[in-house]
């Protein structure tokens, strides 16, 4: 042990804690705003405008269709146009829900298949029924559907999707 | 605790290797003087993780980078704070770089065998600035744009290499544009990092293998450890710097111009402060001179610095004998405090709204009246009964893309939409806006029809109805028999333009402006309208 450690102890521990002290502060100062400029949500998320998807009066009962519209997504700094789909389905004269096209297990896009009378995907073999329940494999829960209203028979969604 | 450092000791060798390092002898004079290495080596640790924490949510093109700025700017939490840390950071940064500098000087610090010390730290100095000059073009906006391309024209001026050095700028035939900012981002972000962890390593290298400079009285006195005492010095310091830099990065304005605008002809570019000196020397020696003040004696500067420890080879005084090292840095700052003075003081204030750029653009804007008047038209006449944008119904999509139809079918089409619909309420005039927008209409437009501005499209309706644009022009499109109005607002009030709609001669005397009467509603929505529209 060096001659000066044994001569003042408490001087050195009390330099040894302060610069441990002064260290760990100004990290934490950097450290805190980092941390919540990257964890926290942006402000406004961007939900977006409702887009209308269908005419209920086009629609058969119980018959999925998929429909192919555009939206505009909120990606970070940028506002982008783009193509995509949706499993409409019609479930009663002045009602129909929206399915988001991807699988809740893993996120494969899904399709509906008129033989067996399920959407099936592709990846891991789940079915899901005309309600959106699952029939069979992994998936953990039931088909996730767009926030939707029906105005003046028209189907309106949204960008969020609610998990049943 | 021991169990993982003894662990680590066996095998890396890394505690020991840091208590070394810890344990260095400095002289028994050190002391706060010698802080000023550590901060500015925390200073340069800062800004690196802050221009990390900022390059995950930039897009380094300059179509997107002003965009993301204001993203960061305005929608994520903690993100004024991270960019004013990266901002105020570089000026702070120079500041103890500076101090840093004038300390070793003073103290004559850089005499044999600390030569190549000081010439690491010369280095340091000017890459410090490199990243100040590099990093002032990313937000790309007015301020970024203009100032970079007055310094490329500067480096331009130099003999001989000058328009080499601009082509490396990607500067060539005197503007600026994607090439220079993709040097400017990989010289800001790749090269100049990876020089400057390679100078600060061989700088703190020689810092160690020649150790601190003693003072003369040191010769008879023992050494001191570097840890913890002068640590604690160093720690305390560098808090003190992170207090200020965190100061400054939440009280300090931090605003965002507008985007980059190479048509602005009102915009004055002025460098930062730390360049504000240059700046003014350039304004002094004109004419033939300008090569002086923009290439020589700048460089005759660095030279001079770089020369220091082979013009000063007497052997070791004290600090208060250095006379000619201390009327030198006082005659410096001097100097240096004067120009920038003179330079703040000659320069008018800046025009621009320093927060134009952290709102969201708005593209109704920009897009010409008729085209916005006939969204409205679009409204009022149902035409999105049948016609929804983003999909096909009993209608096309009209937002796929512009109508290749005919005029005269789509008039018709306007007149009576089918067999069974109601009659058009629109007029000629309207019907033909019509045809435009949906014949003509770009991006910016969509934009606009899809996310309708309901006060803004009523008073172009006026504009439109009121035939303003058989004299006026007004975003590019409209007669030039009288006044652009575009950047109304900054010519008249709003006081000056209700008088002129009731009485136009009464204003300006040479008018042929026939009067408006309009109700107070719709004088305000046309008013509103024009005024809001950019130059």
């Amino acid at each position: 042990m060096p001659q000066d450690q044994l001569q003042q102890p408490t001087r050195r521990t009390f330099y040894v804690a302060l610069v441990n002290l002064l260290g760990a502060a100004a990290a934490a100062v950097i450290a805190i705003p980092a941390a919540v400029y990257l964890l926290f949500r942006p402000k406004s998320p961007g939900a977006g405008t409702m887009v209308e998807v269908a005419n209920l009066a086009d629609l058969e009962n119980g018959v999925p269709q998929e429909v192919v519209y555009t939206r505009t997504r909120v990606d970070g700094w940028k506002a982008t146009k783009e193509k995509t789909t949706t499993w409409v389905v019609k479930n009663g004269p002045q009602s129909a829900v929206a399915f988001s096209p991807q699988c809740p297990h893993l996120g494969c896009i899904y399709h509906w298949e008129d033989e067996s009378g399920a959407f099936r995907c592709p990846c891991h073999a789940s079915a899901f029924g005309l309600d959106g329940k699952v029939l069979a494999g992994p998936a953990p829960r039931p088909l996730d559907r767009y926030d939707s209203r029906v105005e003046g028979g028209k189907l309106l969604i949204g960008m969020q999707v609610k998990r049943s | 605790m021991n169990g993982v450092r003894d662990w680590l000791e066996e095998r890396t060798g890394l505690p020991s290797a840091l208590q070394h390092f810890l344990d260095e002898d400095i002289p028994a004079s050190a002391g706060w003087p010698h802080v000023l290495g550590s901060v500015a080596l925390f200073a340069f640790l800062i800004q690196a993780v802050t221009g990390v924490l900022l390059a995950l949510n930039y897009g380094p093109t300059p179509t997107e980078a002003h965009a993301s700025i204001r993203y960061i700017m305005t929608e994520l939490t903690a993100g004024p704070m991270i960019r004013g840390l990266h901002h105020w950071g570089a000026s702070c940064m120079i500041v103890v770089v500076v101090l840093h500098m004038m300390q070793v000087f003073l103290w004559g610090a850089y005499k044999k065998p600390r030569e190549a010390t000081w010439i690491a730290g010369c280095a340091l100095l000017l890459l410090t600035l490199a990243f100040g000059l590099t990093g002032y073009l990313l937000p790309w906006d007015n301020k970024a744009y203009w100032g970079t391309t007055v310094t490329t024209q500067i480096m331009g001026l130099a003999p001989g290499v000058g328009p080499y050095l601009k082509r490396l700028l990607g500067a060539e035939n005197d503007t600026i544009g994607t090439v220079t900012f993709a040097r400017f981002y990989t010289a800001h972000v790749i090269i100049l990092p990876i020089i400057i962890v390679g100078l600060i390593g061989l700088h703190l290298y020689l810092v160690r293998r020649h150790g601190v400079t003693p003072s003369t009285q040191d010769a008879e006195r023992p050494t001191k450890k570097f840890y913890p005492e002068q640590m604690f010095k160093d720690s305390l310091a560098t808090f003190g710097y992170v207090i200020v830099l965190v100061l400054f990065a939440n009280f300090a304005k931090l605003g965002l111009g507008s985007l980059a605008d190479p048509t602005d002809t009102r915009y004055i570019p002025r460098p930062e402060w730390y360049f504000l000196f240059l700046f003014e020397i350039l304004k002094l020696l004109q004419g033939p001179l300008e090569v002086l003040g923009a290439v020589v004696l700048p460089n005759l500067g660095i030279l001079a610095l770089l020369l220091v420890p082979f013009f000063d080879r007497g052997r070791a005084i004290r600090l208060r004998q250095r006379t000619v090292a201390i009327a030198l840095t006082v005659f410096a700052v001097i100097g240096w405090a004067g120009l920038t003075q003179r330079a703040v003081a000659t320069t008018p204030p800046s025009m621009e709204d320093p927060d134009a750029g952290l709102r969201p653009p708005q593209p109704w804007r920009e897009i010409p009246p008729e085209q916005l008047a006939a969204i409205g038209y679009f409204e009022r006449d149902n035409c999105s009964r049948c016609h929804v944008l983003g999909r096909s119904v009993s209608g096309p999509d009209l937002a796929k893309g512009p109508s290749g139809k005919p005029a005269d079918l789509l008039i018709a089409h306007f007149t009576k939409p089918s067999p069974d619909s109601p009659d058009s309420r629109l007029s000629a005039a309207q019907r033909k806006a019509l045809v435009v927008l949906v014949t003509k209409r770009d991006d910016r437009v969509l934009d606009v029809w899809e996310n309708p501005p309901e006060a803004a499209i009523a008073g172009a309706m006026l504009y439109d109805a009121r035939g303003c644009a058989f004299c006026h022009t007004l975003n590019g499109s409209g007669a030039k028999q009288a006044p652009v109005l575009n950047g109304l607002a900054a010519r008249r009030t709003r006081t000056w333009v209700a008088q002129h709609f009731a009485d136009p001669p009464k204003l300006s005397p040479n008018s042929e402006m026939p009067a408006y009467k309009f109700n107070p509603q719709d004088q305000s929505a046309i008013t509103d309208y024009v005024m809001a529209i950019p130059k």
